[in-house]
């Protein structure tokens, strides 16, 4: 029989909100740099959700600020991007990159397969910090500027941070639940890789003294579809995602979040 | 007076709360919010009842409105929302199967 492809040597699993990605490759420095990229999020090789094979390509010049592509076409998904080109078929659980030796690649192929599989089961990626307090989770939504970092960084020792940038929203039971991510906004630090309970959203924005106010559900409901990470553009999946951002504006409670960027404004938030 | 039929699109996705209805075009994921009255005429575009008699059933028994204000308040609306693309408009009734369930 003719092998039409080496097996790869490498394996790196990557378990984020609960969810084994495998990835493979041949390429043993490229390996080593995505346990790196992925310490502390590590997760069991058997069984993973989906495998991808990793194949590398020489540097060359690329546009950073390219919009991602994401198509389905007969059920195969290609996402691509200045930076990588990648495919993937759920049915077969496995999916091929084709890309450079970066870190950055990868975990965008990553963000993009978890929206896809969080929008069939209600949940999403949102734009947001979050952190664990006295095991309730907290997410901080903003646009950039809108003060992530900056309340990340405020954080008491009591609090674990489960993301600067983006947070990981799953469904469970009546309620919602936080995951730490990886992905990692301007504090370059990867959340824990633990999860809790989500308390409340708030809505960020700085201002002279600390307070909390409500919001309407409409605008709650706007402001987090604006912050809910989505690539595709299947009308039926940006349902879900809708479906998604009210059922959880309904079962979450939302406030606004006008802070000064000292750390009192912990004491707000318990 | 034409007659004029209105009917929720199937291709939004909508939802209410509260009191009010979010609506959301699936085709470029914009995002409208109806108060109540938009609301009442929202849920009674089945396509099979005229225009006139929504204003004069759901909104105008319901709210405290001049029939005259309430239908040139209601057509400026569904014009609004049809060129957005989340409500039909049509001089006939509208099949069934072009009309969003209620939600």
């Amino acid at each position: 029989m003719v092998q039409l492809t080496a097996p790869a040597s490498h394996a790196v699993p990557v378990e984020v909100g609960g969810m084994t990605v495998l990835l493979r490759t041949d390429d043993s420095d490229f390996a080593r740099m995505l346990q790196d990229r992925y310490v502390g999020f590590a997760g069991s090789p058997t069984p993973p959700a989906f495998e991808f094979d990793v194949e590398l390509a020489a540097p060359r010049g690329v546009d950073p600020d390219a919009d991602v592509e994401v198509r389905c076409e007969h059920g195969r998904w290609s996402f691509c991007r200045g930076d990588f080109h990648a495919d993937w078929d759920p049915r077969t659980r496995r999916g091929r990159i084709r890309q450079t030796a970066n870190p950055y690649s990868i975990d965008a192929v990553l963000r993009i397969v978890h929206t896809l599989v969080l929008a069939r089961e209600g949940g999403f990626l949102l734009h947001s910090a979050s952190a664990m307090r006295g095991g309730r989770a907290f997410l901080f939504s903003g646009l950039s500027g809108a003060g992530k970092t900056t309340i990340s960084r405020l954080a008491p020792p009591d609090v674990t941070l489960l993301t600067d940038e983006v947070s990981y929203v799953r469904r469970a039971g009546e309620g919602y639940r936080a995951f730490g991510t990886p992905f990692a906004g301007e504090l370059s630090r990867v959340g824990e890789n633990v999860s809790a309970p989500i308390t409340a959203l708030y809505l960020l924005d700085k201002g002279p003294a600390n307070r909390i106010d409500p919001v309407s559900t409409s605008e709650a409901t706007q402001r987090i579809m604006r912050n809910i990470l989505f690539f595709a553009e299947e009308p039926d999946l940006v349902r879900h995602v809708f479906e998604a951002a009210c059922e959880f504006v309904a079962r979450v409670p939302v406030y606004r979040l006008t802070f000064f960027p000292d750390e009192r404004v912990w004491e707000l938030i318990r | 007076m034409n007659a004029k039929y209105i009917a929720r699109s199937s291709a939004i996705a909508a939802r209410r709360l509260g009191d009010e209805m979010i609506v959301m075009s699936a085709l470029d994921s914009t995002l409208f919010t109806l108060n109540e009255v938009a609301t009442a005429i929202w849920q009674a575009a089945d396509g099979r009842t005229p225009l006139s008699d929504i204003v004069s059933g759901a909104v105008c028994r319901e709210f405290d409105v001049e029939p005259e204000i309430a239908y040139r308040d209601a057509e400026a609306l569904v014009d609004d929302l049809a060129g957005h693309g989340i409500l039909l408009v049509s001089k006939e009734p509208i099949p069934s199967g072009l009309v969003q369930e209620r939600r």
